[in-house]
């Protein structure tokens, strides 16, 4: 298993156990009461340093490795699922995959930044970073939902939008820009959940929705908080105060009212245990998705357009 | 803050918040391109275009809409709507006092100016960004003062005109700064709906999520001379690839090759282009 700095007393108890259980099984010692003592141990130890964790510590549960991006959750929750490719104009951006498949039996759409695992993986997929062509896909996906009436889910988890040259020729503001622009006219159902990181622009431009859902351990900030530190204080370094000072979690989120809902993760976060993870997060997607599809479209179109105008906190003068 | 404000003592500075155009500020300025010393109401008099060497100088947001609209047409749009700390921000400074600074520096409450005027006898609303308050970036106040100024305008049925000059999204307001690159360009949505037209004019320098969302969605975009237009900043860029990149690159000229805007117009040649293109794509007046 993979462990977070943080986590170090439990991946010791954690070691400790695997060790004992060599042991047990080339000895006759009865060593089994030991090893469920340091297991419920390691339990209460995880409950305890997950209780308390800073929105930095966060932000590193939320950008673990073994965390479930969005295919992990398309394989557990979708049946019948057919990837879709392209933007019709220039390439395939691997950062967005998106395709139609089947929840609980109703086809829908679905969309979201794809990070990869190994080195080679995170280069075809440029670490979940799109470029205009993936936004366009997404797009050109969002199209097809509307012309056949399929609901529109999308997956969030991507640190940013992909800073490079051929990016920015082919117009990475425009196709963000385009996006939320097209979104907020769809009258199709759109659901949208943060599965990891929730990358400034980048992110948001996936994110215009209906009901917006965040996993417990996901952030969701304007800035990366080394962006906001090197800003700050020019020394990325000090991004843990930086994603203290944004507010990033899902809990201090939903409190500003920015998300609708907070979906639970197992112990120890989403990388521990994927299915459940999986079967939590459709569980509310489906359940959402019954509320909206009570609504038709011309008021879903409404309905959204009111929820973006109440974004903002201000004063006004008499 | 931008170079020349610097300039000025603080007592000028100060004087008359909210209504600078006839307050002197000071006698002379120096073109930050080619150092050319000029006098200051001459250089207003130029829509504050060197004349030496044309470059186009930051243009505060009152002083834009001032020069663009015609005189004695004009009333702004959301002046009572003001910022506050919603996130409590703290990085050394307070962000309640960052406010109050900038607030006291530009004599503006935020980092949006938004006006019903006539340009050349057109009726039209035009908002403006003020770079020196918080280098431009949009929080929730510039997002509900830009969708007030849109609903002026959809209500009146006359054109949108927006003159973008921003770091992007403010970082001390947190998601909802975010949040306003989907509000405003929902905005646009209606004004479409309502067939008016939005002309978005792209100044130096306008980047982050400003540029990805209401500055990229006009039905014409328009870039000033030698603007820094992008998504990502260039000194980003270079840290991520570790490359130089190449000379005028995400500059205005460099859009236009790309097919990001339409052209690239001279400040002072703005009011004729615009009140042209406005009245040709039908934004008339209601009677």
């Amino acid at each position: 298993m993979n462990f977070i700095d943080f986590e170090r007393p439990i991946a010791e108890l954690q070691a400790k156990i695997e060790e004992l259980r060599l042991i047990e099984g080339d000895s006759s010692i009865n060593i089994g009461d030991e090893i469920e003592r340091l297991r419920s141990k390691s339990e209460d130890l995880t409950r305890s340093i997950f209780s308390k964790l800073t929105p930095w510590q966060v932000s590193k549960i939320a950008r673990h490795p073994q965390r479930p991006y969005t295919l992990d959750y398309i394989e557990r929750i979708l049946t019948g699922f057919v990837e879709l490719h392209g933007d019709r104009q220039f390439a395939d951006d691997a950062a967005i995959v998106g395709g139609i498949g089947r929840l609980s039996g109703r086809a829908v759409m679905v969309v979201g930044h794809q990070k990869g695992r190994t080195t080679k993986e995170n280069i075809h997929r440029s670490f979940g970073m799109p470029r205009p062509e993936g936004y366009r896909k997404a797009l050109r996906l969002f199209q097809i939902a509307e012309r056949f009436r399929l609901p529109v889910i999308t997956l969030i988890d991507t640190p940013g939008a992909w800073p490079g040259i051929g990016a920015e020729e082919r117009g990475q503001a425009e196709a963000i820009a385009r996006n939320l622009y097209a979104m907020t006219a769809l009258e199709t159902p759109v659901i949208c959940t943060v599965i990891g990181e929730g990358g400034s622009g980048g992110a948001l431009a996936i994110g215009v929705a209906d009901c917006v859902i965040m996993l417990q351990y996901s952030t969701y900030s304007v800035i990366s908080p080394e962006g906001c530190a090197s800003i700050l204080w020019k020394k990325s370094e000090r991004a843990p105060d930086a994603a203290q000072a944004m507010g990033i979690t899902s809990d201090r989120i939903h409190a500003l009212g920015l998300v609708d809902r907070i979906v639970k993760e197992p112990l120890g976060g989403a990388h521990r245990d994927p299915d459940t993870m999986a079967r939590s997060l459709r569980n509310v997607i489906v359940d959402e998705l019954e509320r909206l599809d009570a609504m038709d479209g011309t008021f879903l179109r409404a309905r959204r357009y009111d929820r973006l105008m109440r974004y903002g906190r201000f004063k006004e003068r008499e | 803050m931008s170079w020349f404000e610097k300039l000025l003592p603080s007592r000028i500075r100060t004087e008359g918040a909210g209504k600078r155009s006839n307050i002197p500020e000071g006698l002379w300025t120096k073109c930050p391109e080619c150092g050319a010393v000029l006098y200051r109401s001459e250089l207003e008099r130029n829509a504050e275009v060197c004349p030496k060497c044309e470059h186009h100088i930051q243009q505060g947001a009152r002083r834009r809409l001032h020069w663009f609209l015609d005189e004695g047409t004009r009333s702004e749009i959301g002046s009572a709507i003001e910022p506050i700390d919603v996130l409590k921000f703290k990085s050394g400074k307070k962000y309640k006092d960052m406010l109050a600074i900038d607030q006291k520096t530009t004599g503006e409450k935020d980092a949006l100016v938004a006006m019903e005027g006539r340009v050349k006898g057109v009726l039209v609303v035009a908002v403006a960004f003020e770079y020196g308050f918080r280098a431009g970036s949009m929080g929730s106040v510039v997002g509900e003062r830009f969708v007030r100024a849109v609903d002026v305008a959809i209500e009146r049925g006359i054109p949108f005109i927006s003159f973008a000059c921003s770091g992007g999204a403010r970082m001390q307001e947190g998601l909802f700064a975010l949040f306003q690159m989907a509000k405003t360009s929902a905005a646009i949505t209606r004004l479409h709906e309502h067939r008016l037209p939005y002309i978005s004019v792209l100044t130096h320098p306008t980047t982050g999520g400003v540029s990805a969302s209401l500055g990229m969605l006009g039905d014409v975009n328009i870039a000033e001379p030698g603007a820094l237009i992008c998504f990502t900043g260039p000194r980003v860029i270079e840290q991520t690839i570790g490359e130089t990149l190449p000379e005028g690159f995400q500059r205005s000229e460099f859009l236009l090759k790309h097919g990001a805007v339409d052209m690239i117009v001279d400040r002072r040649k703005q009011r004729d282009t615009i009140a042209n293109l406005v009245s040709m794509l039908g934004g008339l007046p209601k009677a």
